[in-house]
Order: structure tokens, then C-alpha cells, then sequence
């Protein structure tokens, strides 16, 4: 889910005033369009809910964001583009910002969406009775008495958004934030239909009750099977959009997704880990594998209760240096995932991936200097390092954790043993730093690089190996004010690189199998993937 | 029969109790809870959710609340991870699907198991029942988790006849191969069991005499020999039928069925309490309720049973 922790895109979005032309399906001129327009496609797992308020996955937020529109939209690279709002201005040293709405925006019962609808959700949000799992989202927005709301000290009705007239919603916030528009993109600031949840109460998102604003309506909902949303024709902008029904399937099994994308009935899955290259060979036209904002890493317990020896930064920095990504990304994965030496991305915006020492060097270089500072640390063969590597239970972490451990055992003698954990347990136990070496992943909440540098801040709540430096501290603490933070960054991964908290191993891949007529269209460098089927379609192949 | 069936009745009710406590409690202790994530939430945001949901309670309270909610409004609550949902929804909409393959798995693994182990029992040592014999360890020790995917491929990758999952409605393109794959290692058991039970019966006294009389071989076998020969076969069928019923995982996940099989397993994952406690009510109600048909139909095959 796209949360936005603690955020920094005003690098991207320091626009105070922006009016942009509207856009919805871009089909270039002469393109063929098939005559089949309808798209399916496979998800792991039942969303979490569709209302916009509750939900909190990224299969659910994928049909929210189909069915409902908030203020703004993201376009194919990520960039702000109208959604409701047709302008945005921000004023008071942005403290306040006002959305202008189009007139034409209507629910798909007929009804005009007005600026109460979103003054309605977002109360709705904060509001302790709703007890939505992103009410936290309204305080880091900054809006005024959120934290009092949730705290149920403030009524909802005092939080600070108004409706002036029924186009115009004002913002009052309590910290000044230059990149709160692009907030707006995320699902849970969506505008709600205040007379259907109140007549249909917990009821209101089954199909035939929901009333939605999007491109498309929730017409079939069967748990734990699919979901099915239609063209909404009251939709503002429905005559430029393309794709008519859109279906998600829930399918566990990543190898039976793919035999029934082989057989014809998805247009989209997910690649199985390690299948992308034969694929590729297969179906040169349908598998894609593209960059996205996420790194997969390894963090040591650097806390009281962790092992003595991973507070010698020599150690932390032997295992990090022979650990082969190459071997990870090439042979274990093989879905075009790029080895990683920083934490952060190097496809995330206005970050330029610094010349870390372990980087630049060949891995012969690597597995000398980290057999050097293993000595130097007091292991040999003799006296070997030994420690657990705990992952959560999958194929995939298996592989990579039973391939690190053998190289680490090869080049130092280390003895690693593996173990695995249920996720919920595995997370309690992470979160309670009850273990040596773990296996953590994350994924941008918003495209900027302190969405991942921020973890590695003391008081961090996702900093799961209690690493803490005091000089990373004031850096990020800067970078939020800094007009240009990309140095801070660049320092914070370099002492990253020479302290080696965690041992970051590659950066994720988005990997599918997609139906080439539809490939044309889809969002490969919206590196977030928020995507919306208004902007697909299917050309004649 | 009837005080047996009252008796029973009564015993029901503290078994379904000290079940729905015991489960309770094993969940709770479980590390993890329904709103543990990877991205731990606020405590103010926390606290709202779990006095939403009741979570604040102490133990015994939530217990007690919870049994008084089911007795009185027949309610097993909201679904703490799907939150469009409640517990009754969730079960209505998968049980069914079970239901449906189930019983159908059921009655082919019934039919085919029981004629196959008859067969082979009658025509003893031939070709025939060594064809059966060998049908049945197969198919035993092919799991369905195996067969599962073999069946797709062949069906729907090779020859395109079948959707390769998905449930629709159900309808009976969807539901072949979900019921081939629940009810062969069934079917197998089935044969397996008659088979032994209906050799026995053949070579007892009272079939002699049956034979000696000049009774013919199919009066000998309807009239005589299959009713104390399914004995043991409807012992194995009661909780046979429970498990099929009320689904199977690897079914539910590999054809994407939608059943109960799969939200059981992945409710225990997610720590979605209410749905555990749900399902486990309904397992247990359900065995509870087939473990009693099975020793009525007992006293029914066998009249040397009375109650």
C-alpha cells in the first residue's frame, strides 16, 4: 500500500500553482484498437475491502482507484495530473491550499460530486468510530486537529477541511507542506457517498449499493474468487475510455496463475521466481520485467540483544562484501532484478546512486577485503562466526538466504543457520529484535529517496536492527527542510556503505506476463505502479 | 434410539463449548495479532481499531461476549481482514462451493469406491482385482496437490477443454476437475476398505450356507454380503464426508474455487480471528452432527447394535 510516512517529494511537486490539460486513455491516432476491450487479470490475494476509507492493500487500493477519483490522478511516469480537481493553489506559505473541482464530476447514481463529498470522506477518515487503519494518513497530511480527532479529543466536524462552495475544498494545514498535493493520489483520500454508507451502513460496498465516482462500478463481487468492475457512464470523462470491463481473480498459486495465463484467461500475472528467462525465450512479446521502486535487504541486530559480533562493523562489512548479488539477481532469480549496493533505488527521482567503495569493486576484490576484515575481526575457520538468518517462510527468501549462506560459508567459514517463520510471527519477532540476522524488503511509499533512508533514522519504527547514528540522524532531519537534499542522501548511503547496518541485495523487478495487446499502454515507468484501467487499451494484434 | 439421539444432542453442546474456548484461547496465544503489519500502526490508530473490534476486552470477556453474540443473534461477527465482510457473508459465499464439489466428490467416491473394492473382492485374485488394488495404491499415493496440476495441464494447457480454475457459479466445466482431484485418494480409501471388509464377509459361515443353499451369486451378494460389508466402509465415511465438505485447501487454492477449504488456512495466517472461530464452529458442528448419522445408520445396517 502507498502510505506516505514521512514525506519529502517537494522536489517533485514544489509547484504552488498548476493547471494541467486533461487526460485519460492516450490512444496515439491510427492506433488499431482491438475489438475485445475487456481486462483480467490475477491477484494473490482477496482485497482487504473497497471502500476508500478502509481499504489498506494494494490489490484493493488498484480497484479503488478504478472505481472512485480523488483530487488527483497519477499519469503513465508518475507525474500529478487532474482527478476531480481541475487546479490546486497553495497559499498562506503552504499552510492552506485550495482545490478548484470540475463541475462535471458526477457519482454514478446521477448525483454532482461536490467538495462535502471529500469534506464527508475525510472526516470519515479521522473519525475514531470508522477506526480506519489509515486515519494516521489525515495527521500526516498535516491537516488541522487530525491528531486530536483520532485521539477522540476533537470532534470529526473540527478537522481542517471546509467546502466554501460546492467546487471549492480548502485545506488547512498545520505544518507547511509543499508536496501536499500530490498526497491526494492515495486511496484513502477519496471521496465517500455520504447518503449510501448512511443507508446502507456496513453493507454500502456490495455490488448493486455502491455508489462510486470512477471510471467503473463494482458490478460482481465474489470473495476469495473475483471482482468485476464495469464502465461507469456517468463518469466525467467516460467517452475517452477505452477498457470496458475489468476482472481480478484471485489466484494463490503463482504456477497455476501462469498455466491459466498460458491457456488464454488472464492478461496479466505474476512471472514465478526464476521462470522469467525461459519465458522470455517462449513469449518474447509478453514477459516484461521493469524496475520499481522496492530493495530487498538484510538487516543486522545491532541492538542489546543482538550478537556481539555484529556490533563490529568489520563483520557486518565481510558479510555484506561477500555476498555475491550477481549470483542472487542472475541465477536464483532471474526476473532482470539489479543487484544492490545502496538502499535506495537508482530509479528513484533525483537520486543518483553514490560511488560506494563496495560498488565500484569486482567481487574478486570484494571476497579479498572481506576475508581481510573477517581476520581482522578475530574469525577464521578455527574460531568461526556463527549466527541465524531468519526469513519469513517462502520459496523464494529460502533460496536467497540458503545461497548467502553458502557463500558466506565458502569465502569466510561463517556458519549461518537458516530459519524461517510464519509472516505474523516473523514480524513480532523482527519488531522485537529477537534475532541475529533478518530478512527485511520495502517498498517506496512515494517516489524520493527518504522514503527508504528515513528506516534507517533512530527513531524510526521500521528500523527493525536499532542502528542508529547520529550524524544519518541530522542529515535526514535536514533533508526535509534543504532546498536540494540530494547530498544528504548521497552522504547518508555513503555512511551506510562504511558502517553497513543492513546488507542491501538487489532491487525488486515488476515481472508479468502480459497480454501484448495491452502491453502498449500499461505504466512500465510509473515506477510506483499505481495504475488505472482508464488509461489502458487493447490494440489489434 | 430416540433418549440416544437426545443424549447425544446434550453432549454436543459442552463439546461445542469447551471447542469454541479452547480455540479462543490457542489463537490468542498465537504471536501476531489480526492488525500486526509490516508497518506497525500508530498506537492511538491501534487502540481505535481493537476497541472496534472488542479487542480491548479482557480475555474472558471476549469469550463470553463472543458466545453470547452466536447463542443470541446467531452472529460470529465482522472479519477483522476483510473488512467489507462479515463472518456469516464469508461463510455463506464459500460454503456453498464446498458444499457443491463435496458432496459431489462424496458421491462418485462413494459409488465408484464401493463397486470397484466389491468387484474386486468378488473376482479375487484376477486381473480385475489387481487392476483395482493397483488403482487404488496409485491413486493413494498420488496426492492432490500433484494431481491438481497434472489435471490442468492436461486439460486446460494441451487440450483446452476445461477452465484451468475459477468457480463462475459453479456450473460443471468448473467443477470436473476440482472433483476428480478431491475425490480419487477418497475413492481409493473407499475400495481399499470395502474390498477387505467384503472378503471377510465372503468368507463367512452364513454365505457358505447362503451358497449351499443354490442361492445365486447376485442374491448372495445385494442381500447377504454388502450390508454387513459396508460396515467399516460408513465408519470411514462420517468424518470422509466432514472433510470433503467442508473443503479442501489444495482444491480451494489450486482451481481458485472461492471455498471455505482456503479461508480457513488463510484466516489462521492473518490472524483473522472471527473467521477461524467461524469455520472451526462450523467444522465442528458439522463432525459432531455426521459422527451421530453414522451410529444411527450403524443400528440401521447392523441389528445387533441397539442404543
Amino acid at each position: 500500500m502507498k502510505s506516505f510516512t514521512k514525506i519529502l517529494t517537494a522536489a517533485l511537486i514544489g509547484t504552488t500553482f498548476l493547471v494541467a490539460p486533461v487526460l485519460a486513455a492516450k490512444v496515439p491516432a491510427g492506433t488499431n484498437l482491438a475489438a475485445d476491450q475487456t481486462f483480467t487479470y490475477r491477484v494473490l490475494d482477496e482485497h482487504s475491502s473497497v471502500d476508500p476509507q478502509i481499504v489498506e492493500d494494494v490489490s484493493g487500493s488498484e480497484i479503488v482507484r478504478d472505481i472512485f477519483e480523488g483530487l488527483l490522478n497519477q499519469d503513465a511516469l508518475g507525474n500529478l495530473i487532474p482527478g476531480v480537481a481541475t487546479s490546486w493553489e497553495a497559499s498562506n506559505g503552504n499552510l492552506t491550499y485550495t482545490f478548484k473541482l470540475r463541475k462535471e464530476a458526477k457519482w454514478s447514481n446521477g448525483d454532482p460530486v461536490t467538495a462535502n463529498d471529500f469534506v464527508y470522506a475525510w472526516q470519515r477518515l479521522a473519525d475514531p468510530e470508522t477506526a480506519s487503519a489509515y486515519a494516521w494518513y489525515m495527521e500526516i497530511m498535516s491537516l488541522e486537529n487530525a491528531k486530536e480527532i483520532i485521539a477522540g479529543e476533537k470532534e470529526p466536524s473540527e478537522l481542517g477541511v471546509s467546502a466554501p462552495d460546492d467546487y471549492t475544498l480548502v485545506v488547512n494545514l498545520t505544518a507547511p507542506l509543499p508536496y501536499f498535493a500530490a498526497m491526494t493520489t492515495h486511496a484513502s483520500t477519496f471521496p465517500s457517498p455520504q447518503k449510501v454508507i448512511e443507508e446502507f451502513g456496513a453493507e454500502w460496498t456490495k455490488p448493486g449499493n455502491i455508489v462510486s465516482n470512477g471510471a467503473y462500478v463494482l458490478t460482481e463481487h465474489v470473495p476469495n474468487e473475483r471482482s468485476v468492475r464495469e464502465r461507469n457512464p456517468m463518469y466525467w470523462n467516460d467517452a475517452e475510455t477505452v477498457i470496458t470491463k475489468v476482472t481480478a481473480l484471485v489466484i494463490n498459486d503463482e504456477d497455476a496463475a501462469l498455466i491459466r495465463y498460458l491457456a488464454g484467461e488472464l492478461d496479466r500475472t505474476e512471472v514465478p521466481a526464476g521462470q522469467y528467462p525461459r519465458l522470455k525465450k517462449e513469449n518474447p512479446n509478453e514477459a516484461i520485467s521493469f524496475p520499481r521502486l522496492c530493495s530487498y535487504y538484510y538487516s543486522f541486530n545491532v541492538s542489546d540483544s543482538g550478537p556481539e559480533a555484529f556490533k563490529d562493523e568489520r563483520v557486518r562489512q565481510a558479510l555484506s562484501y561477500a555476498l555475491d548479488r550477481n549470483v542472487v539477481t542472475e541465477q536464483v532469480l532471474k526476473g532482470g532484478q539489479f543487484p544492490a549496493y545502496t538502499f535506495t533505488p537508482g530509479t528513484t527521482a533525483n537520486f543518483t546512486v553514490p560511488d560506494v567503495p563496495i560498488g565500484q569493486m569486482t567481487q574478486a576484490e570484494r571476497d579479498a577485503k572481506a576475508k581481510d576484515l573477517m581476520e581482522a575481526a578475530g574469525y577464521n575457520k578455527d574460531n568461526p562466526l556463527k549466527f541465524e538468518l531468519l526469513y519469513n517462510t517462502s520459496e523464494e527468501h529460502k533460496k536467497v538466504a540458503t545461497v548467502a549462506a553458502q557463500m558466506w560459508k565458502q569465502k569466510l567459514g561463517v556458519e549461518a543457520t537458516l530459519a524461517n517463520q510464519e509472516w505474523k510471527v516473523f514480524l513480532e519477532v523482527r519488531g522485537k529484535q529477537d534475532f541475529d540476522l533478518a530478512r527485511g524488503g520495502w517498498c517506496g511509499d512515494y517516489n524520493e529517496a527518504s522514503t527508504f533512508l528515513d528506516l534507517m533514522t533512530t527513531p524510526s519504527g521500521y528500523n527493525d536492527g536499532k542502528y542508529s547514528n547520529a550524524e544519518l540522524d541530522k542529515l535526514m532531519t535536514d533533508a526535509k527542510t534543504a532546498a536540494d537534499p540530494s547530498a544528504n542522501y548521497t552522504r547518508v548511503e555513503e555512511i551506510m556503505a562504511e558502517e553497513m547496518p543492513i546488507i542491501p541485495v538487489y532491487h525488486y523487478t515488476g515481472v508479468y506476463m502480459m497480454n501484448e495487446s495491452i502491453i502498449g499502454s500499461w505504466p512500465v515507468k510509473n515506477v510506483e505502479q499505481n495504475w488505472y484501467s482508464r488509461d489502458l487499451y487493447k490494440v489489434e494484434k | 434410539m430416540f433418549k440416544f439421539i437426545l443424549k447425544r444432542l446434550g453432549i454436543a453442546i459442552p463439546t461445542l463449548l469447551i471447542l469454541i474456548v479452547f480455540s479462543f484461547t490457542l489463537m490468542h496465544s498465537a504471536p501476531g495479532g489480526p492488525f500486526t503489519s509490516e508497518r506497525p500502526l500508530p498506537p492511538q490508530v491501534l487502540a481505535n481499531i481493537e476497541a472496534k473490534y472488542g479487542l480491548d476486552q479482557p480475555f474472558y470477556k471476549q469469550v463470553t461476549n463472543y458466545i453470547v453474540g452466536i447463542v443470541t443473534k446467531g452472529d460470529f461477527g465482522p472479519s477483522f481482514k476483510y473488512k467489507d465482510r462479515t463472518v456469516n457473508d464469508i461463510i455463506a459465499q464459500g460454503f456453498p462451493v464446498t458444499l457443491k464439489y463435496g458432496i459431489w466428490s462424496f458421491i462418485i467416491a462413494v459409488s465408484v469406491g464401493i463397486s470397484l473394492g466389491t468387484v474386486a473382492a468378488i473376482k479375487h485374485n484376477s486381473i480385475t482385482d489387481y487392476f483395482a488394488v493397483g488403482f487404488s495404491i496409485g491413486a493413494q499415493v498420488l496426492p492432490n496437490f500433484v494431481m491438481a496440476p497434472i489435471l490442468v495441464i492436461i486439460f486446460t494447457l494441451w487440450l483446452g477443454w476445461l477452465p484451468g480454475g475459477g468457480w463462475n457459479g459453479g456450473q460443471w466445466q468448473y467443477l470436473i476437475m476440482p472433483v476428480i482431484a478431491l475425490s480419487t485418494s477418497y475413492m481409493a480409501s473407499i475400495a481399499r476398505i470395502m474390498r477387505s471388509s467384503m472378503l471377510e464377509v465372503l468368507n463367512s459361515n452364513y454365505i457358505r450356507t447362503a451358497k449351499a443353499k443354490g442361492l445365486s451369486n447376485r442374491q448372495i451378494i445385494f442381500k447377504h454380503a454388502l450390508k454387513p460389508a459396508l460396515l467399516p466402509v460408513i465408519t470411514y465415511l462420517g468424518p470422509a464426508f466432514v472433510g470433503m465438505i467442508t473443503g479442501s485447501v489444495v482444491i480451494d487454492m489450486y482451481f481458485s474455487t472461492g471455498g471455505i477449504g482456503q479461508m480457513f488456512v488463510n484466516s489462521a495466517l492473518n490472524r483473522d480471528y472471527s473467521v477461524i472461530m467461524g469455520i472451526t464452529i462450523l467444522i465442528g458442528v458439522l463432525t459432531i452432527a455426521f459422527n451421530l448419522v453414522v451410529d444411527i445408520l450403524y443400528a440401521w445396517i447392523d441389528p445387533k447394535i441397539r442404543y
